[in-house]
């Protein structure tokens, strides 16, 4: 069972929190540039490092807030935190950007 | 028929969401009061409320209540016994007041005015569970995963937990005192888990003793009190 520190209500059950996948996937800024391969890219394809992976959780039996958080996929630790926003985490691995959006 | 209706005022029509329950709840609490207690606080008045700290909205809602908004998970503000204010997230609050207290709404409601925020009278969401006495936290540390230890959870803390499967805000009011607050759909399946919960703390019914006495006789292996033999048929319920 793993502990998750929710940004506002500090570690709590594991049992308390949904997954959101990877985190920091912008919206293409236009659209309509994309063809079908590129929207598929979007849409469906993640990233799926072994190790540091900065991905997005809803601590949904708490205070039901999303926040991104920044975990290591092979030992399972949470290495930082921070509340939903615009700005990837200071500690975010380049690795885990997706090849399409960019970053804001 | 709708005449039956205007002839009663709203009060009347309430209904408990544990109505039902209450003799099983009373029971447990006449069991071992000492040791574990259970019982409904129906009807309290219950507003949600959204401001965003530090804006008009925030202060606003506080001067009006009279009571400031807690500012971090877990803490409660003003009195469990009147008006408490509940940290839900960090721009959302419950008030929880005694039902005669409904005027808040529409007191709260003129306070916010036209502030980015919200107030909603939330009264019929969730029912209050009672719980007490000295087995009270081992009860709930069977099917809450909260750290309950008075370390992190001392009296006047509430958080937003589960309790088994069920979504519940749970609330310590003193050292042995909890309110447990399902939503009103889940009081029934909550209030039937604390009641299996709390069997192991409860004495045998003194007065069915002698009833008892010939099954134990017959059986010993499945000695069993009348009380457990009344209780055995509900689970079947639950599933
Ligand atoms: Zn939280």
């Amino acid at each position: 069972m793993m502990l998750i520190p929710c940004p506002h209500c500090g570690p709590r059950n594991e049992t308390e929190f949904a997954y959101g996948g990877q985190a920091h996937v912008s919206y293409p800024e236009d659209p309509h540039a994309l063809d079908d391969a590129a929207w598929a890219r979007h849409l469906f394809y993640r990233e799926n490092p072994k190790g540091l992976f900065a991905e997005r959780w809803v601590h949904s039996a708490g205070c039901r807030r999303w926040f991104n958080a920044v975990r290591n996929t092979i030992t399972y630790e949470v290495q930082s935190v921070e509340p939903i926003g615009p700005r990837p985490p200071g500690g975010r691995p380049a690795e885990s950007t997706t090849s399409e959006g960019g970053h804001a | 028929m709708a005449d039956i209706l205007f002839t009663q005022g709203p009060d009347e029509l309430k209904r408990a969401p544990l109505a039902h329950l209450h003799r099983r709840l009373e029971e447990v609490s006449q069991s071992a009061p000492s040791t574990i207690r259970l019982g409904e606080r129906p009807f309290t008045t219950q507003i949600g409320l959204r401001a965003v700290p530090g804006t008009a909205a925030h202060r606003a809602l506080a001067g009006a209540l009279g009571v400031e908004l807690p500012a971090r998970v877990g803490e409660v503000t003003g009195d469990a016994a009147d008006v408490a204010v509940l940290w839900l997230g960090p721009d959302e609050f419950l008030v929880v007041a005694p039902p005669e207290r409904a005027e808040l709404v529409p007191r709260l409601q003129d306070a916010l005015g036209s502030e980015p925020g919200q107030v909603v009278d939330l009264s019929a969401n969730r029912t209050i569970v009672e719980l007490g006495g000295s087995a009270a936290r081992d009860v709930l540390d069977k099917g809450s995963p909260a750290d309950l230890h008075p370390r992190v959870f001392p009296a006047g803390t509430a958080v937003t937990t589960t309790l088994g499967p069920a979504a519940v805000l749970l609330w310590r009011t003193a050292e042995d005192a909890w309110r447990v607050l399902p939503r009103a759909s889940f009081a029934e399946y909550t209030a039937l888990w604390l009641l299996d919960a709390v069997r192991e703390h409860r004495l045998p019914a003194s007065d069915g003793a002698s009833d008892a006495a010939p099954d134990a006789a017959a059986d010993p292996a499945s000695a069993s009190t009348p009380d457990s033999r009344e209780e055995a048929a509900w689970p079947a319920t639950m599933a």
